[in-house]
């Protein structure tokens, strides 16, 4: 049984409409890359499963169970969006780390506030997650001493510590200088071995290519091409993906 | 003689000390209520509101101070506030009033200079809307607002001299009443050296904070 399933998901701002009837699975612990222009609607639809945003129409549901309809959205509680919500953790293009809290902090913070066990289990957890993405000597340190690469590390553990069922990443790399991009893609390919299930929405066609299980094209709020790797890089259908794909390639 | 005016102006100083702590204590929170109010999304509370500051700022304290002192014997013939410290009590009335308009719009410029990221990190891990407003936002704005809050502060410090217009024997009417008790005016000019120890030490507290804040940007 797929782990996510995305129903028709649309979504307009005002007149224009971004997500226009998005439909995908997803597997349990699959990585799933999803590439495509500026403004194809990639980072709306990561927003939507956060919601951070609310999809107009289309259900999401995660195990099997449909925790988003858009024909009763408006009925869903703020206790029910923040319970709904916890299926999904986001690293943000912009890290958002909480300035004012070490990096041990930073991640404690949320699984204290949520009574997920004891102080001692949340912090040793939280050690754990920090010595994973190869933060051990900085748990002291305040975001902003440190690295882009480093502060993107912290966000990715912080989002671990709530053990998401689905991990998404907008554009985790985007706001780094290309040495600092590796050491985080590095980690989020380390997380893959661990079947955690993860959409991340990416500029990094090499990353897309060899790391992800699934490739999802998006173009103007459709999904023009949906499919493994190998499919997608190696045979693409449509025209479209041709065209960006070979824009993306000649670059280099 | 020294030490008559000494006495009477540490007097007045207390005076002058009760009405500037008081009000902060009023003011600080009652700002962040308002600041709330100018935030809503309800347009009829946020245009209530808005135009509440919008008069508030608009007018003289000086003319606040006489319209809330005298006003409502007018309006109901006999003097609401009565008699002993009923002057003080109308003086903080409208001080808190006065200052929570101006301590609002600094703090509604601090919360909406803080990145949407940072409350939609929160929300991402489930964190309830106080808690990411406690939690995370308000250390943040606190940080930013200080050097603004500092001036409206020291502000305050003088601006508690203008309660003596509705007859509180503060400070500056220390002073003064010498000039026509004994006829010597230099008791009236060393309130100046009240007003600018207190600004002083104010300074030192304000810088202090706000070094202690500098360990996270």
């Amino acid at each position: 049984m797929p782990v996510l399933e995305i129903d028709n998901i649309r979504k307009s701002f005002g007149k224009t409409e971004v997500l226009k009837g998005i439909s995908f699975s997803l597997n349990k612990g699959e990585v799933l890359s999803i590439i495509g222009s500026s403004g194809s609607g990639k980072t709306t639809l990561l927003r939507c499963l956060n919601f951070l945003e609310f999809a107009d129409s289309g259900t999401i549901s995660v195990n099997g169970e449909t925790i988003f309809d858009g024909e009763n959205a408006k009925k869903l509680t703020d206790s029910e969006i923040r319970q709904n919500r916890l299926h999904f953790g986001l690293v943000f293009q912009s890290f958002n780390l909480f300035p004012q809290y070490s990096v041990l902090k930073n991640v404690m913070l949320a699984p204290t506030l949520l009574k997920r066990g004891t102080a001692e289990e949340i912090e040793s957890k939280a050690r754990a997650l920090i010595d994973r993405v190869g933060l051990t000597e900085k748990s002291a340190n305040y975001p902003c001493q440190l690295s882009g690469g480093q502060q993107q590390r912290v966000a990715i553990a912080r989002a671990l510590a709530l053990e998401p069922d689905i991990l998404c990443f907008d554009e985790p790399t985007s706001a780094l200088d290309p040495e600092l991009t590796g050491e985080v893609l590095k980690v989020i390919k380390g997380l893959k071995n661990t079947d955690s299930t993860m959409i991340v929405v990416t500029h990094e066609m090499e990353f897309a290519k060899n790391v992800s299980d699934k490739v999802l094209f998006m173009a103007d709020g459709v999904v023009e091409e949906y499919g493994t790797p190998e499919e997608v890089f190696g045979n693409p259908k449509s025209e479209k993906t041709k065209s960006f794909l070979n824009k993306s390639l000649e670059a280099f | 003689m020294v030490s008559v005016v000494f006495k009477a102006l540490c007097e007045g100083f207390i005076v002058t000390l009760q009405i500037f702590g008081l009000t902060l204590l009023g003011a600080l929170p009652l700002g962040l209520i308002i600041a709330f109010g100018s935030m809503s999304r309800f347009l009829p509370l946020k245009a209530l509101v808005k135009t509440i500051v919008w008069i508030i700022r608009g007018t003289p304290l000086m003319l606040q101070l006489i319209v809330i002192y005298y006003g409502p014997g007018l309006v109901f013939g006999n003097n609401v506030w009565g008699g002993g410290n009923g002057r003080m009590t109308a003086v903080l009335v409208a001080f808190i009033i006065n200052y929570s308009c101006y301590f609002s719009e600094i703090y509604r410029g601090g919360i909406e200079s803080i990145s949407k990221g940072q409350s939609e990190a929160g929300q991402v891990l489930g964190m309830t809307k106080s808690q990411i407003f406690f939690k995370i936002i308000l250390l943040q704005v606190v940080k930013r607002i200080i050097p603004p809050m500092s001036n409206e502060i020291i502000t305050l410090v003088k601006d508690t001299s203008l309660a003596r217009i509705i007859a509180v024997y503060e400070l500056i009417w220390a002073g003064q009443s010498f000039i026509k008790g004994a006829g010597i005016i230099w008791p009236l000019f060393c309130t100046a050296i009240f007003y600018l120890a207190f600004c002083g030490i104010l300074t030192i507290l304000f810088g202090f904070i706000e070094k202690k804040l500098n360990y996270f940007s």
